[in-house]
């Protein structure tokens, strides 16, 4: 039995300010694992207008507000799901940006128009009372699933699950053969780049896509 | 029809859905809102709709309003401006006002006080009060929600004795945080799409509201409703109105607002504005009375452009009604502003009078762009700015506060 979760994303202020890159280097060391969560995570909760350039907070805060487009390139291309933890994330974070500081001594006298403010974050997780007992269940189920239902089980899961996956994926695997090629699709979607209401539309076509029997979306 | 269906109607069935699933975690939890005034203001504005609608969703909400005196009242407004960074401070007789007010506030509402699981204090005015509980089992909730980011020093020292002992506190944005020995959540303020200022108009009404205030509704119209304040920069509005006029012989510019009858500054501000404006027949001055929401609804929904030119702002919620009426909005490039106002999608953010008009041309040029703009700009309000979002803010942070202070709460 599949059953759907859902969750409400609180941010907390940590007033931990960073106006240069020194002090978000300092930033980053110090506080807690949940900003980086937050800071990686929980944009893609907010509206987005047009293309998505730079996938966390501080990659669009380096290009936007320092206006370094080298170093804000080099924190956007880090993805957040291929870390076993978000020590490790850290630890990477880190370095990028003191490598680029060590060959361009210039980034230390930059100073921001807009300071980046540290944020951490508490989920509230809860069930949400709908259950699926097959893929085609499921796959019913998606188009009314919320956006921040989505966020838990496809995104957020790749954090909390030790091999990484997403929960839809990981369900199906107790299914048989057939639906192997639906999880190898799953696995294919790159969420970073569009909203979760377009997410959710994927996630309906690929389901349909992949299971006999469902009228096409 | 319930008051939820209507919520669902404008906000979405998944927005009020999702809140009827948060709050199922905290059903019948006794939940009291105490501020200073039961009329008039941002706060008293969305506790209004606010409470109604967390007791249709089965919370035990109320709203308790303070009892003050005039140096009670003349203390609370000294302290407002110096937590806003002006530098004043009351005297001693004044704080003891302040402290009398809340001693007698909190013998009044013992009962009440003492038996919620959640209190919401908003503001300085009623910060004290939790002086008198120190036996309290619920969880105390300070919300600020004026820019404390740099306070006169004296007022924020004094200020902390009383709030540093909440359970949490509520900031509007991350940059108005003061370090305080509890979680700070964040928490940007709302508007109500159901209320005067926000809800749907007759276009006939609107028609005719803005006729009154001057505006042809068949030529371009940009509209300023705020307060008549420096910061707020009417006359940079005036500067840009001019500039781009030559360009746009048909425009018309309205700055509407209220505040200057119980202010000496504001009176000071709309006498230099009514001077710069002069005899120009396509500008209109409109001093507002207070409450007047249905006015200021009215010549939004009028306006081709919805202006909000400040040179310091906290959160706009001009801007945000802007958006809720599909208007796309110029803003200053300060404060809150710079989080709602994205350019090219929901408006621009400009930094002088010549980029206001640049902007004014820019929209006035192409009226599917504007119109564009102005449908993304609705629906980043219905998603970030309604009162729908705040409640579930406030549920969430309800039912973290009830189950304790870890990263991730499962609650079921």
């Amino acid at each position: 039995m599949f059953v759907v979760r859902d969750c409400a994303v609180i941010a907390i202020a940590t007033a931990r300010q960073a106006n240069t890159v020194s002090e978000l280097l300092d930033g980053i060391a110090a506080s807690p694992p949940e900003s980086l969560y937050y800071h990686f995570w929980t944009g893609l909760l907010q509206m987005r207008f047009g293309e998505r350039e730079y996938n966390n907070d501080f990659a669009g805060w380096v290009a936007h507000q320092l206006h370094e487009r080298r170093l804000a390139e080099r924190l956007a291309v880090i993805d957040p799901t291929g870390f076993p933890d978000l020590e490790v994330l850290r630890g990477t974070l880190m370095d990028t940006i003191q490598s680029e500081i060590d060959v361009d001594a210039r980034l230390l006298w930059l100073r921001a128009t807009t300071p980046f403010d540290f944020i951490r974050s508490q989920i509230v997780t809860f069930d949400s009372g709908r259950r699926a007992r097959t893929p085609e269940e499921l796959a019913a189920l998606l188009p009314e699933l919320s956006v921040e239902s989505l966020f838990y089980h496809f995104i957020d899961a790749r954090r909390r699950e030790p091999l990484g996956g997403d929960d839809f994926s990981l369900w199906l695997n107790n299914f048989d053969h057939a639906v192997r090629p639906l999880i190898d699709a799953l696995a294919a979607i790159d969420y970073y780049f569009g909203s979760l209401e377009e997410l959710r539309t994927t996630l309906a076509r690929t389901f349909s896509r992949h299971l006999p029997g469902l009228e096409s979306l | 029809m319930t008051l939820l269906e209507r919520y669902a109607e404008v906000a979405g069935r998944d927005v009020v859905e999702h809140l009827r699933q948060l709050a199922g975690l905290l059903k019948g939890a006794r939940v009291v809102h105490v501020n200073a005034t039961a009329t008039g203001g941002g706060v008293a504005e969305i506790l209004a709709p606010l409470i109604p609608l967390s007791r249709e969703l089965g919370l035990d909400a109320r709203w308790e309003v303070l009892d003050g005196t005039p140096e009670f009242f003349a203390c609370t407004k000294l302290m407002h401006n110096a937590i806003q960074g002006k530098r004043a401070a009351p005297d001693e007789q004044a704080l003891r006002a302040y402290e009398e007010v809340n001693a007698g506030n909190a013998a009044r509402l013992t009962g009440v006080l003492n038996d919620a699981e959640f209190v919401f204090v908003h503001d300085p005015q009623p910060a004290a009060l939790i002086r008198h509980f120190s036996k309290r089992s619920g969880h105390w909730i300070w919300r600020c929600h004026i820019d404390a980011s740099h306070p006169d020093s004296r007022v924020w020292r004094y200020l902390q004795t009383h709030v540093a002992g909440y359970d949490a506190s509520v900031f509007s944005l991350p940059a108005f945080v003061r370090a305080l020995p509890h979680r700070s959540y964040v928490i940007p303020p709302a508007i109500d799409p159901l209320g005067d200022k926000n809800r749907d108009l007759p276009d006939e009404q609107v028609r005719s509201i803005c006729e009154r205030n001057g505006l042809d509704m068949n030529r371009p119209r940009i509209v300023q409703i705020s307060r008549f304040d420096w910061f707020k920069d009417p006359l940079g509005v005036i500067a840009a109105y001019r500039i781009a006029k030559p360009f746009l012989p048909e425009l018309q510019l309205l700055l509407a607002g209220g505040g200057a009858s119980d202010d000496p500054e504001g009176v000071e501000v709309l006498r230099a504005v009514r001077e710069e404006a002069g005899d120009d027949p396509d500008i209109h001055v409109a001093d507002l009375p207070p409450g007047d929401n249905v006015t200021v609804n009215a010549l939004q929904r009028g306006a081709d452009i919805v202006v909000q030119k400040s040179l310091r702002e906290g959160f706009g919620l001009t801007v945000a009604e802007g958006f809720w009426k599909g208007r796309p909005v110029i803003g200053g490039d300060t404060g809150g502003i710079r989080l709602q106002v994205v350019d090219h999608h929901t408006g621009f953010l400009v930094a002088s009078a010549e980029g206001a008009a640049l902007r004014i041309r820019y929209l006035l040029h192409d009226d599917a762009r504007r119109q564009r703009m102005g449908e993304k700009a609705r629906e980043f309000a219905r998603r970030s700015f309604l009162l729908t979002r705040q409640l579930r803010e406030y549920l969430t942070l309800m039912v973290a506060l009830q189950r304790g202070a870890e990263e991730r709460i499962g609650a079921d």
